[in-house]
């Protein structure tokens, strides 16, 4: 404790008890915040999970489908069937704030509205996994995207958790009990310098009442 | 407008390719790393990276963690899942809470 560095006045007291309110209002914002935070993170790290385990699935049979069609057919005419794809996704990202953490939001776009511009080659050459593999995947992109999203959400809203736990905590076992501790001992020391100011006085009091009817006595012995 | 981009090796992500996803085909280290910072500068917004590939750079990716964007997002490639990516999203909770409480109940 610190006690021993701080002038006992009422300055003090005041600036000390200013702190301690406002430490107080801190405490309570960052506590609601804490657990808000926590409740939203709980929600999204369960999505999460569930979108990371089909997308993984997904991802496995697609990526079957891609091993097979490379294997039936030749190098050449695979990157040729996909040299130049007709298709194409852009996404806008937009900021999305959740309780003072800034997440990406992402939307996607495709260059052409048809479903069937994923296909940029003609069948005849290629193998049929490889059509299978292309528009499984294309099932998946929602998934994709939606996954890039919550995981990112995820992420940042971990550090955020981290840093107001941080805050809550210091604020809870160090910053509160600290000023309480300091405004205790200004209290008891103004009220203890009180005390002996009052004694004294009474003392002094006591002092000139016997000093008065000392002189008192005299005067009349003199008579 | 911002794009997509796949890492990986050719085989686990040139079918990406059909989607006009932007594929990047790498195999090593350093040239991912590069090729990583090359395309965050490109202001690309969600980048896929094979698990295979993301275990050999974590530095790099957790470069990444702190920003909004780019959301680097490591998925299984052709070699089979790895389970980092999973284990990403536990180190997570594990962060924000102190312990992990949504995986437990499966390992």
């Amino acid at each position: 404790m610190a006690s021993t560095q701080i002038i006992p006045t009422r300055m003090e007291l005041a600036k000390q008890k200013r702190r301690l309110s406002t430490a107080m209002r801190g405490h309570k914002l960052l506590k609601d915040k804490r657990d808000e935070l926590m409740r939203q993170f709980l929600d999204l790290v369960r999505e999460n999970k569930l979108l990371r385990e089909r997308v993984e699935e997904a991802m496995k049979r697609a990526n079957a489908g891609f091993l097979m069609a490379r294997a039936a057919t030749s190098d050449q005419v695979l990157n040729t069937a996909l040299l130049a794809p007709k298709q194409q996704v852009f996404l806008e990202t937009q900021v999305k704030n959740i309780m003072s953490v800034e997440v990406p939001a992402f939307e996607k776009k495709t260059r052409t509205d048809k479903a069937g511009d994923i296909f940029s080659y003609g069948f005849a050459f290629t193998a049929p996994e490889l059509d299978d593999a292309v528009s499984a995947l294309n099932e998946t992109l929602p998934d994709l995207l939606r996954l890039a999203e919550v995981e990112k959400s995820c992420r940042l809203m971990s550090a955020e958790i981290e840093k107001t736990r941080r805050r809550v905590n210091a604020l809870e076992h160090q910053i509160i009990p600290d000023a309480q501790a300091k405004i205790k001992f200004i209290t008891m020391k103004l009220d203890e310098n009180e005390r002996s100011t009052q004694i004294r006085l009474m003392k002094i009091q006591d002092m000139m009442v016997a000093e008065a009817m000392e002189k008192a006595r005299k005067m009349q012995e003199a008579l | 407008m911002v794009n997509i981009a796949i890492m990986g090796d050719y085989d686990s992500i040139y079918g990406f390719k059909a989607l006009g996803v932007k594929v990047c085909p790498v195999t090593d280290p350093l040239e991912a790393e590069q090729m990583l910072k090359k395309l965050a500068e490109e202001k690309t917004a969600v980048i896929y990276i094979t698990e295979a590939l993301a275990s050999r750079i974590p530095e790099a990716l957790a470069l990444y963690d702190e920003s909004m964007l780019p959301a680097v997002i490591p998925i299984p490639g052709i070699s089979g899942n790895t389970g980092i990516g999973l284990a990403r999203v536990r180190k997570c909770v594990e962060k924000a809470v102190g312990s992990d409480i949504i995986f437990n109940e499966k390992s």
